[in-house]
Formats: structure tokens, sequence, C-alpha cells
């Protein structure tokens, strides 16, 4: 089910609360990650492990991709959270704070072990790789192709903005150029692209702004702390009615085209050019992905 | 295996289960069972704790729960923690592949 | 052994009690015959005090003797404390074998209910429910009654009492202020609990009336919701209740985002129904996911750019604002949830109490409910035919009471029972109810956070149905719910019972849709 699965929200549940886990299941979110990091005191990863294991094999949400959040590659749960969270065949493992290609061979390799001990198909398991400081937004590039494993990346902005020394905003310019970074690296390696988290559950409109910048930036989806922001998020990163009709104009304005043999094709008085080919594709396959009817047009 | 202190797992929120591990000196099981859902489904908890002792192959234990509706696989999950807690062991994930291998 | 049309396995008699099986929501038919009531022509003169010294006088004025029947209103609800002084009163004068019928018996704390049965003081009861250490200690055969209680939803009781099925001899009435004539209200003085909404019938029909007040104001009380013509006795005491009680725990507004998605998707269900237009009518209550869906129903009314014509029942905070924002044009309060609501009534024009009666009764010549578009009821568990238990909790504790809830289900044109699908590990969608409180039928709809479902044998249901699939809700079958649930928790094990019938559960007409039997201890 991974392959193609809709990525717009990301909601993080801890993993010390059995009722939080099963009232995940039934929000809007696309991703489920069950968390073994930032959510779980030093003293309970143990019972963290054991429950998720468990939330994972015998309740696994249907029609969700599901992730298990590790904690970081240098702390002394990693092993022992790996060895669970493999087990549980969850679609993805979520790494924090990576910063080098190498961090991501070297977890490849761990869980290669661990699918070949388990009798997981080798490579089933991917790699969510969150990019937590500037050196990883440097490294973004390398990171993203490190591995086939990865097929998501996602910025970090609390940890980010901390070691850059900057001040969190709602209007976000302190992590614009990490941003950008995680992003090209994504579009430039094929994958999704996740941007940060909106702290502030509270603020539906800053919430607002935020997507508009995240979508109008070209993310895939985003990560959230709260199942408050998930239909928000959703319906931003779903194309509006208005967007899908002007898709399916240029697309059927290009068949039409193709057909007559005429060179130029021109939609509402503005030629079609090849970037407004892909952006309609884009949209229409977005739509899609998220169940709207857009007829024949991705053929 | 054998308990060496007694140990605690899980909470008192709803949806959730303490769980109370001791060593006992009498030989065998003894569960005392405290839950909001002990009507429908006290045996069934009585059960899934059983397995989990077995799993472990533990013999003599005193095993206090007080339950606030857990469902069986967080009564499982819980049961395993305490136990590891309890016998100061670290789970061996190896266990799983054998179960998961029809 | 006799089976109702819902399935329900009843005796023909118990004690002296002929069940009358259910037959269909819309009931049996009344007698043609004039009302009973116990109210008798007085002619009192000029100079002739009401005022008694105590609450023992005023009983011992009244005639109360055993075996007769009292009867309070459960307005303050957990706040209450004037039960507690008239029955400490009743045990002082040695009066025994008492039917107790109050509006509904909610968890007192503050005294012992069950001492006052056990010392024989009470003998039998009739509510539209038995909350707290009475009601499990009779379920689960603790506290034995010679006598099964009577539950009755709101409509139900003031219908059993013009009947004359149940009828009062001495009606207590708490009210926060009142003067020495008897003219008396709950929406000023020092512990206002806002509508008398319960107390109209028992007023109208009681043997005798008394009224307790901590607040003796100047002749004539104003406002005045039960007026002197019904009363016999006032009698001054230190308090009535605490207001701030009343909606304790109930009335906040939930931040729980489980509850607060299923009030959201019952607001959806109402905002894509074609009755969702100006001048529409509705009914939220008082639960976390009510409330919250009263804020999200604010929403869409805002967005679609409509108002109501009225707002009905159990009133709280969330109402009074938008009936302050313009958004509805009458609130029809039978009952104050909360101490805004309560106050409410004395300051707004368009926010008026009304007798309970009017709000819930079938058998009178129309209320509101024959007007009301769309009701939001709670649940403790629904089944796959629709039935709706709000009385026994799984593991055979009486959990609440029937309220207005089968009135509002049978006599909304749309009704909604908002639930989660699980409980802890308590599925609350289930192949049979415990008990049946609400016949399947007057059902229309099921909100939970896994999925709306239909009721394909409500009246309304091509219409629902169509315009949910034109707004593009999903729908699910109950039965998908029921398994769901199921898969999440396990099977439960079927609650064994005695055959010793401990409550019957009347229907609006009086029929009998369910009998509670006294729980089994496994203990032993």
């Amino acid at each position: 089910m991974s392959n193609n699965h809709l990525k717009r929200t990301s909601l993080y549940v801890g993993g010390s609360s059995p009722s939080k886990m099963l009232d995940a299941r039934f929000y809007h979110e696309d991703c489920i990650v069950y968390d073994l990091e930032d959510a779980v005191a030093a003293t309970d990863k143990d019972a963290a492990r054991f429950l998720i294991y468990q939330a994972v094999r015998c309740h696994r949400p249907p029609n969700k991709y599901v992730l298990i959040r590790v904690n970081g590659i240098y702390s002394d749960f990693i092993a022992e959270d790996l060895q669970a969270a493999v087990r549980a065949r969850p679609d993805a493992i979520r790494l924090p704070k990576v910063e080098r290609a190498c961090e991501v061979q070297q977890i490849d390799a761990a869980i290669t072990a661990i699918e070949a001990a388990a009798g997981i198909p080798l490579g089933q398991t991917e790699l969510w790789c969150n990019i937590e400081s500037p050196l990883g937004a440097t490294n973004a590039k390398e990171i993203a192709t490190a591995s086939p494993r990865v097929v998501a990346m996602a910025l970090g902005a609390e940890d980010y903005t901390a070691s850059m020394g900057a001040q969190r905003s709602k209007a976000g310019w302190e992590i614009f150029y990490g941003r950008m970074q995680v992003l090209e690296a994504c579009r430039l390696a094929g994958i999704s692209a996740q941007d940060a988290v909106f702290s502030d559950i509270n603020d539906a409109e800053g919430l607002q702004e935020d997507l508009k910048m995240t979508r109008g930036l070209g993310f895939d989806g985003k990560t959230v702390v709260h199942p408050r922001q998930i239909d928000l998020v959703n319906a931003a990163f779903t194309p509006t009615t208005k967007e899908i009709r002007n898709a399916m104009k240029v697309m059927e304005a290009l068949q039409e085209g193709a057909r007559n043999n005429t060179g130029v094709v021109v939609v509402d008085g503005s030629m079609v050019d090849k970037p407004m080919e892909i952006r309609a594709k884009t949209i229409l396959a977005q739509a899609k992905a998220a169940g709207i009817e857009t007829g024949e047009w991705l053929k | 295996m054998k308990i060496i202190k007694a140990a605690v797992a899980g909470t008192l929120e709803s949806s959730d289960i303490r769980i109370m591990l001791c060593p006992r000196e009498e030989h065998g099981i003894e569960i005392e069972l405290d839950s909001v859902v002990k009507a429908q489904f006290g045996p069934a908890i009585e059960h899934t704790v059983k397995q989990a002792l077995a799993e472990f192959d533990i013999q003599d234990a005193f095993v206090q729960l007080q339950d606030k509706g857990a469902l069986d696989c967080v009564i499982k999950a819980r049961m395993q923690c305490a136990i590891c807690r309890a016998c100061e062991i670290t789970y061996d994930w190896t266990k799983e592949d054998a179960q998961n291998e029809q | 052994m006799i089976k109702n049309s819902l399935g329900r396995e009843l005796p023909e008699q118990i004690g002296d009690y002929v069940v009358r099986p259910y037959q269909t929501a819309q009931g049996v038919p009344p007698s043609t015959g004039p009302v009973v009531t116990r109210r008798t022509a007085e002619h009192r003169q000029r100079g002739e005090e009401k005022l008694q010294p105590t609450l023992a006088d005023a009983i011992r004025a009244a005639g109360l003797a055993d075996g007769m029947t009292i009867s309070f209103h459960h307005s303050f609800r957990e706040g209450d404390l004037a039960v507690g002084q008239v029955l400490a009163a009743i045990r002082s004068l040695g009066i025994k074998n008492l039917r107790f019928a109050p509006s509904a018996v909610v968890n007192l704390k503050n005294f012992s209910l069950a001492e006052y049965v056990q010392d024989g003081t009470i003998t039998s009861v009739e509510a539209s429910g038995i909350r707290g250490e009475l009601g499990d200690g009779i379920i689960n055969g603790i506290i034995t009654m010679e006598k099964p209680a009577i539950l009755r939803p709101h409509g139900a009781r003031p219908r059993a009492i013009e009947a004359g099925e149940l009828q009062i001899d001495v009606a207590f009435i708490a009210a926060s202020a009142a003067d020495s004539y008897g003219n008396c209200t709950g929406q000023i003085g020092a512990n206002p609990c806002g509508s008398l909404g319960y107390s109209f019938v028992d007023a109208h029909n009681a043997g005798r009336v008394i009224v307790l007040t901590d607040t003796l104001v100047p002749y004539p009380c104003c406002p005045v919701s039960i007026s002197q013509q019904y009363v016999d006795y006032v009698v001054k005491v230190d308090e009535i209740g605490d207001p701030q009680k009343i909606g304790a725990g109930a009335a906040r507004l939930t931040k729980n985002p489980r509850d607060l998605m299923i009030a959201e998707q019952v607001a959806d269900v109402i905002a894509a129904s074609r009755r969702f237009e100006e001048g529409f009518s509705f009914q939220t209550g008082a639960g976390a996911i009510s409330i919250a869906c009263t804020k999200f129903l604010a929403d869409r009314m805002k967005t679609r750019g409509v108002t109501a014509s009225f707002a009905l029942g159990g009133i709280t905070a969330a109402i009074i604002e938008m009936y302050d924002a313009g958004q509805i044009r009458a609130v029809e309060c039978s009952q104050s949830f909360d101490a805004v609501a309560a106050n409410a009534i004395a300051s707004r024009s368009g926010v008026v109490e009304i007798d309970n009666a009017d709000y819930s009764n079938a058998y009178s010549k129309g209320g509101f409910l024959n007007h009301l578009d769309f009701g939001v009821l709670g649940a403790l568990e629904v089944d796959t035919d629709f039935n709706v238990n709000i009385l026994t909790g799984s593991s055979g504790q009486m959990m609440g009471g029937l309220g207005g809830g089968p009135d509002v289900a049978a006599g909304a044109a749309i009704s909604i029972v908002a639930l989660p699908i699980v409980r802890g590990r308590t599925p609350s969608i289930v192949r049979h109810v415990f008990t049946c409180c609400t016949p399947g039928e007057t059902v229309a709809c099921v909100v939970t956070q896994a999925g709306i479902a239909l009721n394909p044998r409500h009246l309304r249901y091509e219409e629902l149905k169509q315009d949910l699939r034109n707004a593009g809700l999903p729908l699910v079958a109950i039965e998908e719910l029921q398994q769901l649930a199921q898969s999440i928790t396990g099977v439960p094990q079927p609650i064994a019972t005695t055959e010793k019938v401990v409550a019957i559960v009347e229907y609006r007409d009086g029929t009998v849709v369910d009998v509670i039997r006294q729980i089994k201890n496994n203990a032993e």
C-alpha cells in the first residue's frame, strides 16, 4: 500500500498512551507516526516499544500509512528500537536528527539485518528522514539518495531553529532556507517533501497562512502534532475544484491540439507551455490521490 | 524464569492497565484483578495474563491488576514490560520471528 | 413471558403491575375521559398564613401519611439539597412506606438515599432514572425493594400523572425565591436553578404542594413560575441547592479531539439536511459531544446565513451564546443545565421557561416536539436495530436516566444519536442493547468517529440518505460499526441476570419497552 499512498498529513501519536493510540486510527490523517522519541520519557522507552509493537501488529489502522519514529541514531535506545519497530512491520521508520548520508546507510544495514532475521522482504521497510539541523539541511541532497529506502524527508523546525540560534516565529522566515534545502533535495531525489510542524494548535488562522506558504512552495504534506490540525492540512494539500477544472481544461486543450496537429495550444488567452502541462498533471494526480474523480487525463 | 524484584508497568489512565508483578514465596500464580469491565472481560484478562507469564516460563508470581478498560493487546504489552522489568532482562525480539512463521 | 414488538421478553405481570407490551412509536390511543388530578378546590381566607416554621410542620399540615406518594424536581441535579432535608423531616415524623416519585433520582452525595429505602421510609421509586448508590444497589440486588422501580421518560411522567397511574399526594418544590404565599420561581434568589419545568405538572395535580425556599422575598414574588393558587404551604430553609453543581462535568466544552470529531460530524449531518434552512429548530442537550456540537452548529449557521426559530429542552451556556448572537429567536427552556442558562431566563425576553409537559408529553393537545426538526441525543449503547440504551452500563450499573431521549427521538423529524464507537474496552455499538430505552424505529441516524449510519426503518430514511449523499458525507452500515467495535474490544461475555425484575422501562405511552433484571453476582 505504501508506494502511492497519500502523504498530506502525518500525525505523531505518543507511544505511552493507549487511548490516544486507539483514537488516532479514526482521525483523517494519511500517515500515523507512533512515537518512541520525544513523546516518551527515558524510563518508559521499554514500555512504549511493547505497546507500539502490539498496536501495529494487532490493531494496525486500515488504509493508513504507518510509521514508527525511533530514538536518535546516537542514543542508547536505537538498537532495541529498531529490533522492535522493524518487526512491527510498519510502512516506514522515521529517523530523527539525520545529518549525514552515512548515518542513513548504517541504519539501512541494521534494518536489512533485522528484515532478514524476521523473514520480512528485504527493503520493504521505508525510511523517512527528519532534517533538524543546519548540517542535516546542508547534506539533504546526499541524505535523500543515501538509500533506496528513503521515500520522504521532513524538516524538524524546532530543533533546526534552536541550532541556528534563531527564534521560532509564525511567519517562519528563520526556517525558510532550511525548508528550501529539504524541498529541493526531495525534488532532485524524486521523494516526498514534508513540511515542519505548526506548533500553535489553537491558531487555525496562523496554520492557514503557514499552509498557503507551504503548498505554494511545493511541499507534499505536513507533520501535525494535534488531531485538530488534520482536516485543515488535508484540505490545503487537496486541489480545489477550480484548480482541477483549470487543469482539466489544459489537458483537454492539449489533447485537442494533438488531434488537430495545431502547433500552439491556447487556454483562456494564454499559451500552454511545458510547465503549465506539468502543473496541470500534478494537480490532477493530487486530486486523484485524494479520491476526487478526475477522468482519464492521467494516462 | 524467576522474578527478582517487584515491578510496575502501565498507568491508571482510561484504556490502560497498571500491572504490579511481585515475587511469590509459595508455588504458583496468584492474580488479583480489579477491572471496570470485569463482568464482561474478567476471564479474558486473566487468560492473557497467564499466557504472558507462560511465555516467559514464570511459575511463581503475584500479579496485581488495576484495569481501566485496556484492550487485549495493551494488556499483553504491559505484561511483557512488567515481566522484563521484574526479571531484569532485555526482551529477545527474535522470539517474535518464530511466532510469525506459520 | 411475552415479547413486545422490539423482541424484548417481558413477564405478563410483575407483582400487581400488569405489563402492556410496547407496540409502535405511535403509541396507544389516550383515554377519552378527563385528565385525573388530586388537586382540590380550597377556600383560603384573607389573613390565613401558608408559611410554616419547619419542614416537619409543613409535612404534618399536608397530612402526609404511610403509603403515600411524594415528588420532587431534579433541576439542581447533583447540587440538590432539598430532597435530603425533606426525607430527614419525614423520617423524624416516623412516616413509612412512601412511593418516591421525583422527576429523576440523580447521584446525590450529601446524604444516603439508600438508607431511606433500607429503613422502610421509601418502599418504591418512580423516576426517569436512578443514578448513584440506590440505582446500583437495586440492580445488583444489594438493596431489595418489594416493587420494581418504574422508569419513565420525561414525557411519560406528566402523561402517567394525568392518566391517574402516578398520583402525587404531596409535591415538594424547591424554589430559589418565593413569597410567603407560595408564588415562587427558580430564576432569582441566592441559588437560582433556572427553569422549574418539571414542577408544573406536580403543582397542578398533587393533593398538596409544599414550596421550600432559601430566599423569602416580599409579596408578590416576581418573576413567578409556580403561582400561589397551587401552593398549600411555604417553608424557609437554609439552602435548597448549589447551582454551581448543576452542570458539574457535563457543561464544560470538551477538548477531547475524539468527541470534537463526532460533534463536528453531527453538525455536518444537520447542515446537509434539507431541513437546515431559515427558521429551523433543534435540541442538542448537555453531554460533552452535544455542547461541542452546538458550537459547530453555530458556525454552520453563520456560514449558511440561517437562524433558528427555537432551541428546546435542557439549555446550556452554548445555546444562550447563540441567542445573544441573534442566531436563535426563542429558547424554550424546560431545564437549565448550567448557571449561565439558569440566569438567562430572567435577563432575556426570548429565553423562556416552559412546562416539561409542553416539551415532551405526547398526550396533550400538541407540544414543541411536533415542531422540532433536529434532536441530538447521547447514548451508552446502540444496537444493530438502532435500539438505544441510556440506562445501564456494560458491567451492570445504573449509568444514566431516560431523560427526554425517547421523547425527542420520537418527536424530532431527524433524530441523531452521537457516541464513540468504543469506550475503553466497552463496545458502544452492539448486537443487542442490554436495556432497550428508545425504540430503534425512532432513531434516524447514528454518528460515531468511525462513520455515520442511517436507519433504513426510519420514516425519513430516503430523504436523509439523499441529503447526506448530495453533501458527500460517507455512510456506513450499522452492522459494520458493530463489527469494527467488536474487532477492537473482543467479544464481551453477556451479563448474567436472575429472573427478578428490579425496574420497568416504560415508553411515552405507558407501554413497556423493556425490564431490567437483577444482575447475578458472579463473585460467588
